[in-house]
This record gives structure tokens, C-alpha cells and sequence, in this order.
């Protein structure tokens, strides 16, 4: 919505600068983007959360002249010189201006032609550059002739896009005065959010700026408003006045067709819309000025469409395969959801989005008929949607617009065409309005607003920031009885109305006047959340271990997330969730894998890092068959490790590629972490994972998830660049289940104080046993006594054998009551070895 | 010998073996220093056994004598002995400098994403406050994501959200959306809150964080997945001005105590009053500059939960008010670490994770 200062002040005294009404107006709730600037002095720098745009007119150098004769120029036809007079002096200049060739050679000019007149120096746009660019007027030569100043165009002043001629002035203005004080103004504009539907007009505006401002509003006056009534010249029929709460029809006969007057095509260019004719222009100005589009037909096609019956209009939704040729020449398809306006003949136009071609007013349009109406906001929306037809009408219309305006509107534009079009308006508006609005009446005291705000408001004054808004008031005894005026339909009944008036009663008082408190209210029950807590836990956790948090979009595709498994693999069966309007395939499908999310991240960092180690904790999305039809939102952690084990300094470093046991490490301190319990590894065959590098890890008996190297089958559908040579280890566990394994309770060992007694024991047995069985029976057979197992060393070859291999563990005798004596070590010791010998066949290493 | 010559011999010999002490070098030379003078044959070792010797009136003068020697010339040896092994410690360590200058091992840190760290400043700003956190669902219902909160079907209060809808089965005026806002959750914790006494049910005091999607071009300030911290607080005596100082709150712990707000009148289906809320810029005070432009950061949304909302949620809009807010965590850690590009965040570049 952009609303020129000049217009705003037809309504309300506005004395401040532009900034500060731009802060006020924001403060307010109706956002100013944009200040632009005609000819005033520009904003400071700062003053203004809004974009400055536009250009300040210099008082002495921009200045409004006279042309009082146009000569030929000697050298070019396309030229002229212009005598004219700034106030002070008769210069000539030159100028191409087309608008100016039917004055030349035609000598003196009665009465002088009004101009904008730039002198040398002056800042101007360049005219013949695309956009606004600045340049200052320089002395120059012309085809010989000298040049030190012009006659400006709207372009040149900032005022329009306009450079095909030069500007007229209003005749009446005097030659020397500067041109900001004719015609320096400034454009707000407004971006209304969908509560601010009544401002969407210059009075809208006026109105919220009276208010805010506490200035009064002075309400426009038309002169004879036409009374309603039953008239002769058309009936109306409303089929349903849910769509078409409002239907007013005014008729204005013998108008003169020919431009507006020059303020009012300035004014239109400034609030964003462009000068067609008299009637169009005379629509458009009342509808920027009060906010109901209005929509003229030609009245004598409508009669001859009537074939000598009287006009009837009708409204109703439209019937499937209709159609209509707008009057942009479309033929359009319309459905069912769309109103129109018809007659007995057939469809006129799309209900407050565009008209027909056929009824158009047109150059030689002698008698208009003038519709206001008010329609269903959701089916114009629908409609300027499926016919992607915007306009400043279907703004207005798909906010909604308050029955009463159509009246005021079809006033309005009969009295602007009387004036410009010397035409005469019937006596008699016609109007439908089957069900009128009843305006809400809401009640409410300084105890609700002290509720609400934490503000204390006496009653009078709650009573007039509301007159101030229009509101008509009653007070008795605490309480103030607000009606909602006939121009906004945002105001509801009840409790709802409540919180609509403190609303209003908070905009106008000022945000900033209310004060600043800390809760006084109950504190809530406080609870624990340990999925909270235990979640955080794992990531700091993972993050000592090393390893680098990330968190990927959501979105994938099925070819994507496919590659974390083989080629010839049938891929992911489950459905993936797919979004309908997507930005793009790549960002269409929800996905079903943290996993793959962490392998495109290796993928894209393989090229710059030489050690990859990071986790993701985050959902996947999965059809669910619960019945409210919302997919499952399953909590992966994901962790991926590829690369150097160790940076490379200066000094030596174990920089080898990490493998299986890296990963495995990390898991199982991670676990023992969160304090999880029965934690064990099998070996196990997972798609996408290396056959004899992956194992399942368990807890509580429990599938945690899977932990090994990627296939190398699938590490080759991922790009790793020339140099990126390492295995890819990733593990994938289920989150939820994890964190509901983590036990509430932990307990904690106390420090031994008796001392120990560490011996090692090699042992050799077959390599098909897997080491966890020798570490188990140690354990079992050490019982108490074994208080730590560790395995230092894994030996292969030599003498060992083939098909063999030596385990290296260091046992840790300890009781936390007593000094173990040499005798009860060995004993213990003797008891293991055997035990190994005979259910494992392993022997003591010599 | 005489106890004279005794004595003659005693202080030559403390002076002489004084000043060998001096020029000695070695382990080795003041081992052999030691020998010539406590060894058996010493003199001030001698002097004692030859003291029976002398005539008794001569004795305690010799050995007085002889035992100022010794205890001289031990002090002596002691303190050269601890000379000789500091300026050996002294050499040993000059020729052990380092370059200091050498970079460090390097070790390998994990590291949490900047959104995390932010967010859990965050949480616990408001765990501080009183706010617990409540986690929410990121595929909704349009009925939880729009209806409930009071944006009624085909409002253009929706165009405000510009909203990404799911692929599934036709379910009429209730399609699935990825949520456009954590609010939904709102309805779902009071309504699980009011649910524990649905006759008079419990305040609420939560935040609820997550991810939320926008249908929206991305570029450098726009996102089309973001995180969200959502807060609500809903009791028999929640007002507007407590919202405002809950934020402002908020400002000063994140941005120094001088921090300030300021509350723009705004529209929200699901609140009323409603406010944008700024912080003032933190770095021009306010004056106006390249980070914020006109001295304001604009935060977020915030207001009053609106009447219907609270209803929706189990809760007598004549009895209980309540305030929420929601804001961009992605937005704070921008302010916070001058991060110039909003679609770092989820790109997982490790040079951007790498540096917080
Ligand atoms: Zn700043």
C-alpha cells in the first residue's frame, strides 16, 4: 500500500518529520518498507528502520517556470528552445520533449506553460539511463547551441518512470517558486499485515495516523449524496450473501471521457497505479482513498444486453465450463468457487477481480453504471489465485472489506466523475445487503486491561484511545461499551472482542509504554526430562570423543539416500514422505536415513579434510499406520569416522586410516558413558556394510544398531576425489531405544585400598574362537577376585602357527577387604588356565 | 710437634685448602680435595689424635683450633659442591631449549554445531526463568499447524507462512505440512498439561525448540528448514509486560546487561496483542549501522495467546492468560558469531563447524 504524505493530509494534520511518522506508523503494527522521498529533504541516515529511496529537490535550483514561447531549434528538427522565465529572468533552453512540438513556432503562449525548471548544478536522475541514476546539470553544448539548465521530466524529478515528455504544472502555480513547495512529497509504503485490512486506503491510514498521533481526523464530505432506493434504471439479485454480503449500483449519465486533471493523475502515479481516463482514474482514486474497488460498466451495453427489459444484475458462483473474455483479452475457464456478476444475458465479470471485455468502459462510453460490492475474501483469494490475476482490488477483496464501505465507495465515485466528468448522477442508489452487519459490541474494563497488559489504565482513558479509533463509546461506572465502527471487520464478540479492544488499546497507548515485569504467576510443577538430558549427554560425550557434531536438512531424494546400499540391492522398500510442492526434486522426499545425511557430508569435506569424524543426532520420517495419519519420527544417532587416526604435526604421529576398532572404541566408551549395561558386539551381515567388518551391538539383549565399515562396493557410488583413499566407518543406532537403556540409577565402585597384584598370561588358541569367549571364561573363572582384564597384545605367525593366535592379557588381582596373598593368586590363576585349556583348548604362550 | 706449629699448620692449611676449594671443576677434583684433607692422614683429622700429645695446657687451644678447621673447610666444601651442581644443571638445561615457536601437538576436539550451542544458551536462559523444555512433532496436521492456532481454512493470515504440504492421501481441509512454526506445539503441551485436571488445570511454562520449514527461496538471510525456539506461558496472572521483561531478560543475558527490546505492534492469528520484538544493536548502541541498519535487530514474534488458542488448549480464556514467543535460533548464533550466511548452518562444511 503506498500512501503519498499530500494525500494523507487531505484527512489528518501530519506536522512531523517523514522518518519520525514512519517510526510511529511502524511502531504501530503497519510496517513502513520504504520512504520515497519527492523532492523533500532525504531522511538522517539512521532515522529510519524503512529503505530511503528518491531524490531531495534543491529550493533555488529546482524551481517552476514558464514557457512563454517554443522556437525551432536551427540545427535539429527533434529540438526546441524554449523562452522561458524562472521568476528572476527569461532564459532559453533546450529541450527534445515531444509533448512540447504542437507549440512550436505558434509564438507567444497564452497563458505561459507551467514547467519544471532545473538549473546548472541541480541533482537530477539521469533521464536516458534504465533505474535512477543521479547526475548533476552541467553546462554543455548542443548542436552548437549552449545548455546550462532544462525543463525536467517526471523521470528526471523521481517522480515516475515518465521521460517521454516533460512535466506540465498546474497552471495556477507561480514561475520562481521552488518545486518542492508545489509538489515535494513523500510515498509511504505500507506493508499490511492481514488485521490491518482497513487501512488499505489512504483514510485507513489517515485514520490509524489521527489516532497514534491524537490529531483529529477530518472525514471526507460528498457533495449530494445520492439517496437509496427502489430506481428505475436496474434491479439486483444476490444469490448468496455469504459471497456477496453487499451489492450497491449507482448511474451517472452524459460523462465526458478525457484525462483527469493533472493533480489527480499525480496523485494516482504516486500511490502506484497509472492514469488511464476520468472514469477508471475516478474508480481507482476512491478506492485508494476509502478502500472499496469499485467497478464500472458501460451502462448502454448492460440495455442493449437487455434487450429493451430492464438491467438486471445478478451474483452467483459460476457453473462448470463457463467462461469468460476478461478485459485484458483472456478467455478464461472458471470454477465453481468463482463469483461473478452477471446479468440476464449472461457473465459481466469476475466479482471483485476483473471485468468482462465486452461491458468495459470504453472512449465513447456515455453512461456508467458503478458497482460497490463486498465479497467471501476466500473465494476472491481462490480465484485471483487459480487465475493468477493480483490486483489492487483482489488485495483489498481477500482481506475483506466492511459491507458499509460499498456504499460510501459508490458515493464517492459518483461524485468523483460528476466533478471531472460533468456528468449527472441518478437520484437513487440501488442497494442489496439481505443480511446486514451488526457492528460487535464489546465490553471492557481497566481490570482487564491491567490482566492482559500489566498496565494500569483508568477507564476514561481506555474510553478515548478507542474514540480515538472510532470506536463509539459508552462509559458507566468501570466499564467501557465500545461498538465497532462500519469500516473493520477484525473486531469479534465476546471474550475474543476483549482481546481485540486490548489490543487496540495497547497499539494506540504504545508498546512502549508498558512496562517491563518479571512473572509473578505460580512457578509450574518443575519436572525432569531425561530424554533431554540424556540426549545432551550423548552429544557431549561424542564431542570428547572427538568427534564433530553436524545437522543436515531433512530432505533427500530416494537416489540419494539409496546409494548408502549396493547397487544391485533392491534399495529402500519402505515409501519415503514426499512433500507436494517442493522447491525442488532434490528437496521432495523426507528422509529415511541419518546415515546416508552423514555420508553426503563425507562426500562434499573428503576433498579439504584429511580426517572425517562426526555424529548426527536427528529423526527420520516413516509412514506410520497410526490413525491420525502423521508418519513416525524416529531419533537416529549416526556417526561417521574415515581418515587420518591422528593429525599430522611435526612430530611422528599414528596418521594410519582409521579402521573397525576406532569406531568400535568410540561406541563403547559412548556406552559405558551413558552408563548402559550388557553392551556386546556379533558379527554380523548388513546391507551396505563390509561382510566381515560390522557388527550388530547390543545392549540389554536389545538391537541398538549397527556399527562397521561401509562396503566397498557402496563407498565407490560416493565421490572421495583423487586422493581420499581410507575406509569409510559409520555406525547407526536407534536414538530412542538407546536413551530409554540408559538407567536411572548408576552406582560407583569405591577406590581400592588394599594393594594389587598384576601378572600377564599369554595365551594360544584356534583363530576361529573369537577373543570375547577367552575374555568371558577369564572373567567367569577370575570372579571376584579379577578385578581388571585387559588385552595388550594380538599376535599372529612365528611361532605361534598357523590357524593359531596369541592373546596378551595383563589380569589385576584384587580384594577390596584384605592383601591377596601369593597362594590365593595362583590358585585363581591355575583354575583359569585350566578352565581355558579344556573349553577353549588354549595354551599358556612358552 | 708443638702445639704452636700445630696451630701455624692448621691455619695454613684452612686458608690454602680454602682457596683450592675455589679453583676446583670436577666431581672428580673435589673427591680428591676431600681425600687430601679429611683423609686419615689429614691434619685436621691428625690433630685430634694428637692431642694427647701436647702438654695439657696447650690441648683445648689445639682443639679448638682444629675443630674451627674442620668445620671452615666442610661449610667450604658444601657450598662449592652445590656450585659445582648448579652450574652443571645450568648447562644441562641450555643445552635442552626448545623453539617455543613450534606449533603444538595437534589433538583432535570435538566439536558441538554452532545451532547446539546456541540453542542450549539458550534453554538455559529460560531453565533459569522457569521454562521447561517440550518437544514437538515436525510433521503436523494443518489442523494442529493452522486451525487450532486460530488461522481458519483459506485465511490469508496463511499466506504469512508460506507452507510445505505432504504428498498423501486426500484428508480434506486437514493435509499434512511440515510446520511452517514450533506453535503447534502450544496446543500439544497445554493440552497435555490441562489434561492432568481439566477442571483446573496447571500453568504451563515451556520452550519448545525444533525445526521448522518454510516454502522459501534460500539465500544468504533465508532458510527453508530453520531451528525455532518457541516459548509459552500460561497462568492466572501472565501479562504482556511480563512477556516484555521475559524477553528483555533474555536480551541482556545474551547480549550484555545494557541490552534493550522494543515491541512492534504485529499481527499473529494466534496471539493478541501481537509484537515483533527487536533487540537494540548491539554493535551501534542503537545508532544505526552495517549490521542491523536502522539500530534494531529484529528477533522475533511475540503476544498475547489469543483467546481461542488458550481455548483450544484446555484453557478458560476468562480465567488464564498467557504469552508465547517464538524466534530463529540460527538468527542469534548469526548476531552472536557475525556468521554472514545463513545457509552455513545445515551445509556441514567442516572449515564453518570448525571454527566454533
Ligand atoms: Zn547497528
Amino acid at each position: 500500500m503506498k500512501a503519498p504524505l499530500s494525500w494523507l493530509r487531505d484527512f489528518v494534520e501530519i506536522d512531523m518529520p517523514v522518518a519520525r511518522l514512519a517510526h510511529l506508523v511502524t511502531m504501530a503494527g503497519m510496517e513502513v518498507e520504504e520512504i520515497r522521498i519527492i523532492g523533500l529533504p532525504l531522511p538522517e541516515p539512521g532515522s529510519t528502520t524503512a529503505h530511503v529511496s528518491g531524490l531531495a529537490w534543491d529550493r533555488e535550483k529546482i524551481v517552476a517556470a514558464e514557457v512563454t514561447e517554443v522556437m525551432p531549434h536551427p540545427n535539429a528538427d527533434r529540438l526546441v528552445l524554449c523562452r522561458l522565465f524562472d521568476g528572476k529572468e527569461d532564459h532559453i533552453v533546450l529541450t527534445g520533449a515531444p509533448n512540447l512540438y504542437e507549440f512550436k513556432g505558434i509564438g507567444l503562449l497564452t497563458p505561459p506553460l507551467k514547467v519544471a525548471y532545473a538549473k546548472e548544478g541541480a541533482q537530477l536522475y539521469d533521464g536516458h539511463q534504465e533505474g535512477n541514476v543521479l547526475t548533476t546539470l552541467k553546462r554543455t553544448k548542443i548542436r552548437g547551441v549552449e545548455s546550462y539548465s532544462m525543463i525536467c521530466s517526471e523521470k528526471e524529478l523521481g517522480i515516475s518512470d515518465e521521460h517521454e515528455g516533460i512535466m506540465f504544472l498546474d497552471p495556477a502555480v507561480a514561475a520562481g517558486t521552488p518545486l518542492v513547495d508545489i509538489l515535494g512529497d513523500a510515498v509511504l509504503d505500507v506493508n499490511l499485515l492481514p488485521s490491518f485490512a482497513r487501512c488499505a486506503s489512504i483514510l485507513g491510514l489517515a485514520r490509524e495516523i489521527a489516532a497514534i498521533t491524537g490529531k483529529a481526523l477530518t472525514t471526507p464530505k460528498f457533495t449530494p449524496p445520492p439517496e437509496i432506493g427502489s430506481a428505475a434504471y436496474a434491479t439486483l439479485e444476490i444469490t448468496d450473501p455469504q459471497l456477496n454480503p453487499r451489492f450497491v449500483l449507482g448511474l451517472i449519465r452524459d460523462v465526458q471521457i478525457q484525462a483527469s486533471p493533472l493533480h489527480v493523475q499525480h496523485r494516482l502515479k504516486l500511490a502506484g497505479m497509472r492514469p488511464i481516463n476520468n472514469m477508471v482514474d475516478a474508480t481507482n482514486y476512491a478506492m485508494l482513498e476509502l478502500g472499496e474497488p469499485l467497478h464500472a460498466f458501460d451502462y448502454d451495453v448492460l440495455q442493449k444486453r437487455a434487450g429493451g427489459k430492464p438491467v438486471k444484475i445478478i451474483t452467483r458462483t459460476a457453473r462448470n465450463g463457463e467462461t469468460l473474455v476478461t478485459l485484458d483479452n483472456i478467455d478464461r475457464k472458471l470454477d465453481e468457487n468463482t463469483i461473478l456478476v452477471c446479468d440476464e444475458a449472461g457473465i459481466l465479470s469476475l466479482a471483485g477481480v476483473m471485468g468482462g471485455l465486452e461491458s468495459e468502459v470504453t472512449d465513447t462510453t456515455r453512461n456508467i453504471l458503478l458497482e460497490g460490492a463486498t465479497w467471501n475474501m476466500i473465494n476472491i483469494r481462490r480465484t485471483a489465485r487459480a487465475q493468477n490475476l493480483p490486483s489492487e482490488a483482489s488485495y483489498r477483496f481477500t482481506r475483506g472489506v466492511h459491507p458499509a464501505m460499498a456504499e460510501t465507495g459508490v458515493r464517492r465515485g459518483l461524485d468523483l466523475m460528476k466533478l471531472w466528468a460533468n456528468g449527472t448522477p441518478d437520484a437513487l442508489l440501488v442497494d442489496a445487503y439481505p443480511q446486514p452487519k451488526s457492528a460487535p459490541v464489546v465490553e471492557i474494563t481497566p481490570t482487564d486491561v491491567k490482566r492482559w497488559l500489566g498496565l494500569d489504565l483508568n477507564v476514561l482513558t481506555i474510553a478515548e484511545l478507542l474514540a480515538r479509533l472510532e470506536f463509539k463509546i459508552e462509559v458507566s461506572g468501570d466499564t467501557v461499551r465500545a461498538a465497532c465502527p462500519d469500516h473493520r471487520m477484525d473486531i469479534g464478540e465476546g471474550i475474543t472482542g476483549k482481546a481485540d479492544l486490548i489490543e487496540e488499546v495497547a497499539r494506540i497507548h504504545g508498546y512502549d509504554n508498558i512496562p517491563e515485569t518479571r512473572m509473578a504467576d505460580i512457578l509450574p510443577l518443575q519436572q525432569g526430562n531425561p530424554q533431554l538430558l540424556h540426549t545432551e549427554r550423548t552429544r557431549d560425550l561424542l564431542v570428547a570423543l572427538g568427534l564433530q557434531e553436524i545437522i543436515s536438512y531433512r530432505w533427500t531424494t530416494p537416489e540419494k539416500e539409496g546409494r548408502r546400499l549396493p547397487k544391485t540391492a533392491a534399495g529402500d522398500d519402505k515409501p519415503y514422505l514426499r512433500i507436494a510442492n517442493p522447491l525442488a526434486y532434490e528437496k521432495a522426499f523426507l528422509r529415511h536415513s541419518v546415515l546416508a545425511s552423514l555420508l553426503d557430508t563425507a562426500e562434499r569435506n573428503s576433498r579439504h579434510a584429511a580426517r572425517l569424524a562426526f555424529f548426527e543426532i536427528g529423526p527420520v520420517f516413516l509412514h506410520s499406520e497410526d490413525p491420525s495419519g502423521l508418519p513416525d519420527e524416529l531419533q537416529r544417532l549416526s556417526i561417521l569416522l574415515a581418515g587420518q587416526r591422528s593429525l599430522q604435526g611435526w612430530q611422528k604421529a599414528d596418521t594410519g586410516a582409521m579402521d573397525f576398532f576406532d569406531l568400535k572404541g568410540i561406541i563403547e566408551d559412548l556406552l559405558e558413558g551413558l552408563d548402559i549395561p550388557d553392551v556386546d558386539f556379533q558379527l554380523s551381515d548388513h546391507l551396505g556394510f563390509h561382510p566381515g567388518k560390522c557388527a550388530t551391538v547390543r545392549a540389554g539383549g536389545k538391537q541398538l544398531g549397527v556399527i562397521g565399515e561401509i562396503h566397498p562396493a557402496v563407498r565407490e557410488r560416493y565421490d572421495w576425489g583423487d586422493t581420499f583413499k581410507s575406509p569409510i566407518l559409520a555406525a547407526d543406532l536407534d536414538m530412542d531405544l538407546l536413551l530409554s537403556l540408559v538407567p536411572e540409577l548408576t552406582r560407583t565402585r569405591d577406590v581400592p585400598s588394599f594393594p594389587a597384584v598384576i601378572e600377564d598370561l599369554a595365551i594360544v588358541l584356534d583363530e576361529t574362537i573369537p577373543a570375547v569367549e577367552s575374555e568371558k571364561l577369564i572373567r567367569q573363572v577370575g570372579g571376584k577376585l579379577l578385578a581388571e582384564l585387559h588385552l595388550f597384545d594380538v599376535f599372529r605367525g612365528g611361532q605361534i602357527g598357523s590357524g593359531k593366535k596369541s592373546l596378551a592379557y595383563r589380569l589385576t588381582y584384587q580384594a577390596p577387604d584384605r592383601t591377596l596373598t601369593d597362594n590365593e593368586v595362583s590358585q585363581v590363576r591355575n583354575r583359569i588356565i585350566k578352565r581355558l585349556d579344556q573349553e577353549l583348548g588354549a595354551k599358556l604362550r612358552s | 710437634m708443638s702445639g704452636l706449629s700445630i696451630l701455624d699448620e692448621l691455619e695454613q692449611i684452612a686458608t690454602s685448602a680454602a682457596s683450592e676449594l675455589d679453583t676446583l671443576e670436577s666431581e672428580e677434583a673435589l673427591l680428591a680435595w676431600r681425600n687430601a684433607y679429611f683423609g686419615k692422614n689429614a691434619l685436621v683429622v691428625k690433630a685430634f689424635s694428637l692431642l694427647g700429645t701436647l702438654p695439657p695446657a696447650e690441648r683445648p687451644l689445639v682443639g679448638q683450633a682444629a675443630n674451627r678447621a674442620k668445620v671452615a673447610l666442610e661449610a667450604a666444601y658444601t657450598q662449592r659442591a652445590q656450585a659445582l651442581k648448579e652450574a652443571a644443571l645450568a648447562r644441562s638445561l641450555a643445552g635442552e631449549s626448545l623453539d617455543i615457536t613450534l606449533p603444538g601437538r595437534p589433538v583432535q576436539r570435538g566439536r558441538l554445531h554452532p545451532d547446539t550451542q546456541i540453542l542450549r544458551e539458550l534453554l538455559d536462559i529460560f531453565s533459569d526463568m522457569g521454562f521447561q523444555v517440550f518437544q514437538s512433532r515436525e510433521v503436523e496436521t494443518d489442523e494442529y499447524n493452522f486451525q487450532l492456532l486460530n488461522f481458519p481454512v483459506g485465511h490469508p493470515a496463511r499466506d504469512m507462512q508460506d507452507t510445505y504440504f505432504m504428498d498423501v492421501a486426500d484428508r480434506g481441509d486437514n493435509p499434512l505440512v511440515l510446520r511452517t512454526h514450533t506453535s503447534p506445539g502450544q496446543i500439544r503441551v497445554m493440552r497435555e498439561i490441562s489434561s492432568l485436571n481439566p477442571v483446573d488445570p496447571p500453568p504451563v511454562r515451556v520452550i519448545v525448540p525444533g525445526m521448522v520449514y518454510r516454502y522459501e527461496q534460500v539465500d544468504v538471510r533465508h532458510e527453508t528448514q530453520f531451528d525455532q525456539l518457541e516459548g509459552l506461558a500460561v497462568g492466572e496472572g501472565i501479562t504482556f509486560s511480563d512477556l516484555k521483561g521475559t524477553l528483555t531478560d533474555m536480551a541482556r543475558r545474551l547480549f550484555g546487561p545494557d541490552a534493550r527490546t522494543r515491541f512492534r505492534a504485529s499481527y499473529f492469528p494466534f496471539t493478541e496483542p501481537s509484537a515483533e520484538f527487536d533487540i537494540q544493536c548491539f554493535q551501534c548502541k542503537g545508532a544505526g549501522c552495517g549490521v542491523c541498519g536502522g539500530g534494531w535487530l529484529e528477533i522475533g514474534g511475540s503476544g498475547m495467546v489469543h483467546p481461542n488458542v488458550l481455548r483450544n488448549g484446555g484453557y478458560d480464556p476468562g480465567r488464564f492468560t498467557g504469552f508465547a514467543f517464538g524466534f530463529g535460533v540460527q538468527r542469534i548464533a548469526m548476531l552472536r558469531y557475525g556468521i554472514n550466511d545463513i545457509r552455513y548452518f545445515w551445509d556441514n562444511d567442516l572449515r564453518f563447524l570448525e571454527q566454533f
